[in-house]
């Protein structure tokens, strides 16, 4: 599977006939917090952007980044990292990708600092939340995936864009 | 064609295809009950509706069709084919009387009795012998199957395509004429359509900057071809959602006609600003809160034409509909002439119907009581009329209103009649807007709002030189003198939290918002753009600063600021809960120095203009009239969360009424704040301030020569003294809305009267003025009941005294306190005055004096 890259950034393709087969194990669009692997359901994915022209919004929530223009439609920003309470991105930094998720007809781009692959976990994988992990993380994160020798954060999307 | 009627036959065409198809399936499934009742259903409708518009030839044949179907609905008649062919043959003729409607707007005469009969025979369940043939040919170009668009490229857009149609005797009967001239199209189409007109001007407008880019001719002219038609789709499309307020009021003359002709009342109707345009869905939605509230305003709110010319008004009464954009909102008011809402029956219905209780309404004001007639099943209505009075009607109307995120006001005046504001938000609307840039990021302000904009020079010497207007600060507000009044500024960088590139230079934006004007800080302004207005992500709504916001022709989002929140952040609009952290009140150490002091100067009460040291003022307001209130004999304003005494600097002070707006100086000390209402604020002068000491007036140190005229010089601590003095003044304690004490006033000299009427008015007295003793005695005779009267001596025919010993003599007033006024108060005149019957005797002019005795009596008098 293809590795989208700022350059190349592309609507994601519809799961495919392979992943539909499996259809008890989820599919999961990995991405990178400041080095923390976390993922969302592919299915809640609109679209993965490349650096977009943010504006920023006074006043608003510090989560929010500002928003953007996709299309014709207006899309609001959210810095991930901000959100998990994660250290802002380096200016140095590589420029943020974003992920286009849907809630009630409402389009958020969350900004990311790379966007993995497109994988189906299986539900047996899946561990609940230690009881040690940060309240922050707790309310947002639906359980831990162990993949490829490290843990995967499986996102609650609805639960990230819950703020203000 | 009026537009219900229109209305009815596009409907109706739609009906006809749909029952059309039906009845050959209802013929090919006889027994299929959903059919059956879709067929019923699609009569029914036609029949009601021809019903409703008086159509009664298309309403008989309708309603025979319906008997029969009706009949087959509930299993009492077989369906038969030749039944069938009867009700198709019904609806043929419904064809033809339809069409004869489209061609002239009337129902055309013709005779459908045969017809009829075999109808109602068949409902008998006697097999009819032959379906009566259609005595007119049904035009068979078939146009309601397939509407035809008749495309007008040069038709103005006031005229409906149908009036023209109508109106071209040439058009063939049964092709264009016939065709309906709207046709349906879901709002979804046209938000689908919009969003892609918005991609395709992205599109044009990034292609027209490469093309400018590479210089390359070949494609100019294609392109701005493409340019302009992309333009007008866009406008086009945009279009579509539009329309003029006044197809929501069309209907509105003719129910004012019958409501007058009804009620037997005169009624004139006079809508202004129809052309406002507003979304049609809103449009939609408002329709029906209006008709009601019109006809409310006609019912309730006139008065008959004997009532009205009682109360010295005209006979013909007024309802007045006026539309207008105002600050990113639709402003809807639908206002009357007439009585006013009756506050004490809706207080007592409000206390009858359990909405609250005595001590409740008791502290109310009289807006909040007005609002209960918002509540549901309230009305007061004494009588339930025809037309309304059945308790249904407030509470739909503010929830329907509610429903599009809207709201209702409502300002009653007793005798002068009520006016409800309807102001419904933009969210839909596509709005112009200026493009700004303050703290580094661009905004879009709506230009509905924005009065002028005034380029604002930078620092101190090199501004004033170029002519350009600078900001100064009271204290730490930033304020622009713009010709004669004092603008209170705001920072939008400040007001938004973002850096501040330079205060002091750019621009400002002057705003009008509702009554209120101020300026809003820029620090660049780019362009006016076309916006549709898009409503931001949730969680971002608690902003109130946006109203929305939208995607520019470059392609980038911005956010659209909203008039009325930043007046509302920024405590323009006196609502703000902060207050100010306090001036130091180094009073005398600035006013003797050698250096200059920036001088407020102001007119005030009489003699020339006033001045105070800028350093002393906190603020400088401009507060509406109607937010002065009188707290016991205080007026007070609610200011930054506490209540702000006002004390006028002038005799005789009232509160202007309504919106017209009293300027007033705002000072701070010790916590408190005060207002000094004063009549205009003239100039701020650098002067160098030598005071001479002076004339002993009270309330002023002195006067002082600046710009070379003598100007007295405010002493402040003898107003803040004024303000301490009259807030905790136990007399105070009677609340503003607790019964006025009722006076009397016996005066024969018009200018005396005009002088201590307003004075002892604004002191919280219910005044009534005569101008001689035997007037006043005819008032006594009317049995109108007084608390105390106040009464001049010398006075032409019977004096005061004279009047005084009548009183005393007996009659309803006799143990009523009475205080003499008089230019004369010599003991020898005071002690004549008592043996009269006299309680009180106070020389004229002497308004203290006057207020202490007339308390001083009422405590008396109430304690005895």
């Amino acid at each position: 599977m293809q590795t989208p890259t700022a350059e190349t950034a592309a609507t994601m393709p519809p799961p495919s006939q392979a992943n539909a087969a499996v259809a008890e194990d989820e599919v999961f669009l990995t991405l990178t917090v400041a080095g923390q692997a976390c993922a969302v359901p592919v299915l809640a994915v609109r679209d993965v952007l490349g650096t977009h022209a943010i504006t920023r919004i006074p006043l608003a929530p510090n989560e929010v980044a500002g928003s953007l223009n996709l299309r014709g439609r207006i899309v609001t920003a959210l810095d991930l990292r901000l959100r998990l309470g994660l250290p802002p991105r380096p200016a140095d930094a590589p420029p943020a990708m974003s992920v286009v998720v849907e809630q009630y007809g409402e389009l958020y781009a969350m900004l990311v600092d790379q966007v993995g692959e497109v994988v189906p976990m299986p539900s047996r994988g899946i561990t609940a939340n230690p009881p040690t992990l940060d309240p922050l993380w707790r309310e947002v994160s639906r359980g831990v995936h162990r993949r490829e020798g490290h843990l995967v954060i499986a996102l609650d999307v609805g639960r990230v864009l819950a703020i203000g | 064609m009026d537009d219900l009627l229109a209305d009815f036959l596009t409907e109706t065409h739609e009906g006809l295809v749909a029952l059309d198809s039906a009845l050959v399936r209802l013929e090919r499934a006889p027994d299929d009950q959903p059919t059956l009742s879709e067929v019923f259903r699609l009569v029914h409708t036609i029949k009601g509706t021809c019903g409703f518009l008086g159509l009664s030839r298309l309403e008989a044949v309708a309603h025979a069709g319906e008997n029969i179907l009706g009949r087959y609905r509930d299993g009492t008649l077989q369906v038969t084919p030749a039944g069938i062919t009867l009700i198709l043959s019904a609806l043929d003729r419904i064809k033809v009387i339809v069409a004869g409607i489209e061609a002239n707007g009337t129902e055309q005469a013709g005779d459908d009795a045969p017809l009829i009969a075999a109808l109602n025979a068949a409902a008998e369940g006697q097999e009819p012998d032959m379906p009566p043939a259609a005595p007119e040919a049904v035009p068979d170009a078939a146009p309601v199957a397939a509407p035809a668009i008749v495309i007008e490229d040069t038709a103005p857009a006031e005229h409906p395509p149908a009036e023209i149609a109508a109106a071209d005797p040439g058009a063939p009967a049964g092709q264009g004429a016939a065709a309906p001239q709207t046709i349906r199209v879901s709002v979804e189409v046209l938000e689908d359509l919009m969003t892609l007109v918005s991609e395709l001007v992205l599109t044009r407008n990034q292609l027209l900057q490469l093309a400018r880019a590479h210089q390359s001719d070949a494609f100019a002219v294609p392109l701005q071809r493409l340019s302009h038609i992309t333009s007008d789709l866009q406008q086009g499309v945009m279009k579509t959602r539009m329309q003029p307020i006044g197809n929501a009021w069309a209907k509105l003359p003719r129910l004012v006609r019958d409501l007058s002709v009804e009620l037997g009342k005169k009624i004139e109707l006079d809508m202004r600003g129809a052309q406002t345009e507003l979304d049609r869905q809103v449009l939609e939605l408002i329709r029906d809160p209006l008709t009601h509230m019109v006809r409310n305003s006609g019912d309730h709110g006139l008065e008959n034409p004997a009532e009205r010319r009682a109360a010295g008004k005209p006979e013909t009464g007024r309802v007045i509909l006026n539309a207008y954009h105002e600050g990113g909102h639709i402003i809807i008011e639908v206002g009357d002439d007439g009585r006013g809402l009756p506050v004490d029956r809706i207080r007592a219905k409000a206390l009858a119907n359990g909405l609250a209780t005595e001590t409740e309404l008791a502290q109310m004001s009289e807006r909040e009581v007005l609002r209960f007639i918002f509540a549901p099943g309230f009305s007061t209505a004494q009588q339930v009329t025809s037309v309304s009075g059945r308790g249904v009607g407030m509470d739909v109307v503010k929830t329907n209103i509610e429903k599009i995120g809207g709201t209702v006001e409502l300002v009653s005046k007793e005798g002068r009649g009520t006016t409800f504001t309807i102001k419904i938000p933009l969210t839909l609307a596509i709005a112009s807007a200026l493009i700004v840039e303050a703290g580094g990021e661009r905004f879009a302000l709506p230009q509905i709002g924005v009065v002028e904009l005034v380029r604002v020079g930078g620092g101190e010497g090199s501004a004033a030189q170029d002519g350009a207007p600078r900001i100064e600060r009271i204290k730490d507000s930033p304020v622009l003198r713009l010709r004669d009044r004092l603008l209170p500024l705001v920072s939008l960088a400040g007001l938004l939290r973002l850096p501040a590139a330079s205060e002091d230079s750019g621009f400002v934006a002057v705003m009008q918002v509702g009554g209120q004007a101020y300026g809003i800080i820029l620090d660049r302004v780019f362009d006016t753009e076309e916006i549709v207005v898009k409503p931001v992500a949730p969680i971002l709504r608690q902003i109130t600063m946006f109203g929305g916001n939208t995607i520019l022709g470059d392609g980038s989002v911005i956010m659209i600021l909203d008039p009325n929140g930043i007046a509302r952040a920024a405590g323009v609009g006196l609502d703000a809960a902060t207050e100010d952290d306090r001036r130091g009140a180094a009073a005398a150490t600035g006013m003797r120095s050698s250096t200059t002091t920036s001088l407020l100067l102001f007119r005030a009460g009489d003699g020339g203009p006033k001045a105070v040291p800028l350093g002393l003022v906190a603020r400088i307001e401009d507060i509406p009239g109607e937010r002065i209130e009188m707290s016991g004999l205080t007026p007070v304003v609610q200011y930054r969360g506490a209540l702000m005494p006002i004390v006028p600097m002038s005799a005789g002070w009232m509160a202007p009424e309504g919106t017209t707006r009293q300027p007033v100086l705002v000072f701070t000390e010790h916590n408190r704040a005060m207002g000094l209402a004063v009549e205009e604020i003239l100039d701020v002068l650098d002067e160098k301030l030598e005071i001479q000491p002076g004339t002993g007036r009270p309330g002023f140190i002195g006067s002082a020569v600046i710009a070379g005229r003598v100007i007295e010089v405010m002493d402040t601590a003898y107003w803040l003294s004024q303000a301490g003095e009259d807030w905790f003044r136990p007399a105070a304690a009677s609340r503003g809305d607790a019964p006025r004490p009722r006076l009397l006033v016996v005066e024969d000299s018009t200018f005396f009267r005009h002088l201590i009427v307003p004075a002892l008015s604004a002191a919280g007295y219910d005044v009534t003025a005569v101008d001689s003793a035997a007037a006043a005695l005819r008032v006594r005779e009317e049995g109108v009941p007084f608390d105390v009267i106040v009464s001049d001596i010398e006075m032409p025919g019977m004096d005061g005294l004279a009047f005084a010993r009548a009183l005393r003599a007996g009659g309803v007033w006799s143990e009523i306190p009475i205080i003499a006024l008089s230019s004369r108060a010599e003991p020898a005149d005071v002690s004549r005055g008592r043996e009269a019957g006299f309680t009180d005797y106070v020389a004229k002019y002497d308004r203290e004096v006057l207020l202490q005795s007339l308390s001083d009596c009422l405590s008396a008098s109430l304690a005895a």
